[in-house]
């Protein structure tokens, strides 16, 4: 049964009681719902709306292009984290503040301002001799800009508390920078590194307002799976809807899931508090 | 300050070209791929000249998606605080069964699309989900109308009260809060005497986390609201249609507000976690510890 550590604070079934009701009504119920509605069909439609061409064709927007964001995310966030946490110089708070914006701007606000940067027209899009917006590079600008912080937030502590004492060991026995480089720094980091490059791709796949703007939409082409929902749901095509809302929903669990084990690994690694 | 000089923390040192290289390039990414997109928000907003920027808030559309924005936060927020307060308290201050999932399962809402938040409610609540007909028959509108975007808006940000709560209120421990019960306080003395006092900056930053997440939600609110011009658009779809109607100037003028709203936040943690540092030494990295093994732990 339900025991509290200690029985001295008071508040227990209130707090609890009021955040499982919140949670259930608002969460629980509701999933249970699309659960519900996904298999009224039968499976077989679930699995026919899955397995649609044209879904098909968005997840590898979806799922292809935010693999690829969180790669990148991974290689240039761990280079930015690097001087950001290692080197002192000036406008470091200033770099360091910034690397939240993406955190800070809304997604829709995100979605115009990219547009605006990447459009053929645009100030970055008018240099470029390929276009990136409304093609499937510009869906995976958006989705590195949005992920990026997740890496370097993950990064910089686990690099601010790596011990002196382990690069200077490693050079006392004759390791060269590259040797320390490595075979000490970069094991140790990579833990934080692929959970920051796990959150990012976890984000990317649901997101949805910084993408649209900036991908054209076009069928079979520059589609991203929650997009398909949002039709689906348009032309009351409940069912479909359903379907994929829940294929993306048991996806997030999963990366959900991953993301625990990773923070954990990479708390043990880094020897520190999770 | 007025040198330009780039030193590195550590004793032995990267090699200059590699000090010098990492840092160019954290520059030139953090300004190519962070920096540049908020500075076009405003270099557009202004684009046609701040005549054309302070037009855009007299056009009455917009004054109402504001508004409606304004009321929708009101509802959410505070729902979505008390929550956060209620959960950090029974999660910090009791160990029970299920314990770590529930904190675990409270960050869904980061790692699920927003579509699929207001894909949930439009299956029980739309025209043709659980509740659709009873609702119609009650003349009851829940989706394409204010307690849908309220659902959704809520299913969104509810996790960061709570996100912010959980950390701060496990590390400063319960003994406070036990002393005053032994002094003979009661509950929710305890609640706005003790703990309250205590944890309200982290608070307050979780509130105003909230609010700027719940006032800029595009993707489930986008679902459940119909684009109903006028009734039911938020600022982020008010944005969205001026944008797709080729009004950049006023959609990026709309834009320019919800972009100082997140710049406001970002200065806020900032702020906090320069006093953070300041209150708890404690809180110092590993590092400081291994140089000086004679310093006491607290």
């Amino acid at each position: 049964m339900l025991r509290s550590r200690t029985h001295v604070l008071p508040g227990f079934r209130l707090s609890l009681g009021f955040a499982l009701f919140y949670f259930g009504v608002l969460v629980l119920i509701p999933v249970l719902a699309l659960t519900l509605r996904t298999f009224s069909q039968g499976f077989l439609a679930f699995w026919s709306t899955i397995f649609e061409e044209r879904s098909i064709a968005s997840y590898k927007n979806s799922f292809g292009l935010s693999l690829l964001a969180g790669g990148f995310d991974g290689v240039v966030g761990l280079m930015i984290a690097w001087p950001l946490t290692r080197y002192d110089f000036p406008g470091r708070r200033a770099l360091d503040a910034l690397i939240d914006l993406p955190f800070a701007l809304p997604t829709a606000v995100a979605g115009i301002a990219l547009t605006a940067l990447y459009s053929p027209q645009g100030w970055i899009g008018k240099l470029l001799p390929f276009k990136v917006a409304y093609t499937p590079l510009g869906i995976f600008v958006a989705l590195a800009f949005i992920g990026l912080p997740f890496v370097v937030r993950t990064i910089q502590p686990v690099l601010a508390q790596l011990p002196v004492e382990l690069e200077e060991a490693a050079a006392c026995l004759g390791a060269n920078r590259f040797l320390i480089f490595t075979k000490v720094l970069l094991p140790a980091v990579l833990p934080a590194v692929l959970t920051g490059m796990t959150l990012a791709f976890g984000r990317a796949v649901g997101e949805y307002g910084s993408v649209i703007f900036i991908a054209g939409n076009i069928a079979y082409y520059t589609e991203i799976t929650p997009l398909l929902i949002v039709m689906k749901l348009e032309q009351f095509h409940y069912p479909a809807a359903a379907g994929l809302g829940f294929f993306m929903l048991i996806v997030s669990f999963f990366i959900l899931f991953l993301i625990q084990i990773l923070q954990t690994w990479n708390a043990r690694r880094s020897g520190g508090r999770s | 300050m007025s040198s330009f000089s780039i030193s590195s923390h550590t004793p032995n040192h990267d090699p200059k070209v590699v000090v010098y290289a990492l840092t160019g390039f954290a520059f030139l990414a953090v300004g190519f791929l962070l920096f540049l997109p908020m500075v076009a928000v405003f270099a557009e907003a202004f684009s046609k000249g701040p005549a054309v920027y302070w037009q855009t808030f007299r056009d009455p559309v917009t004054q109402n998606s504001i508004l409606l924005t304004l009321k929708v936060a009101a509802l959410a927020v505070p729902l979505n605080t008390i929550f956060g307060v209620a959960t950090a308290w029974a999660v910090t201050r009791f160990t029970f069964p299920g314990r770590r999932f529930l904190i675990s399962l409270i960050e869904l809402p980061l790692w699920v699309s927003p579509v699929i938040g207001g894909l949930l409610y439009t299956l029980i609540f739309g025209l043709q989900g659980w509740l659709g007909g009873w609702l119609d028959d009650h003349d009851i509108q829940v989706i394409f109308a204010y307690p849908g975007l309220v659902l959704a808006t809520i299913f969104v940000t509810f996790p960061f009260v709570a996100r912010v709560l959980i950390p701060l209120m496990e590390s400063l421990g319960q003994a406070e809060e036990e002393a005053a019960v032994t002094l003979g306080a009661r509950g929710w003395q305890v609640f706005w005497r003790i703990t309250v006092p205590r944890i309200k900056m982290g608070l307050l930053y979780g509130i105003i986390l909230c609010n700027a997440r719940a006032m800029g939600e595009f993707g489930a609110v986008s679902v459940v609201s119909g684009h109903i011009r006028n009734q039911t658009c938020t600022m982020p779809l008010q944005i969205e249609i001026l944008h797709s109607e080729y009004q950049f100037a006023h959609a990026f003028a709309l834009a320019s507000v919800l972009s100082m709203l997140g710049i406001v936040t970002l200065l806020l943690k900032v702020y906090l976690e320069g006093q953070n540092t300041r209150q708890l030494p404690a809180e110092a990295p590993e590092r400081r510890r291994h140089r000086d093994p004679a310093t006491p732990n607290p």
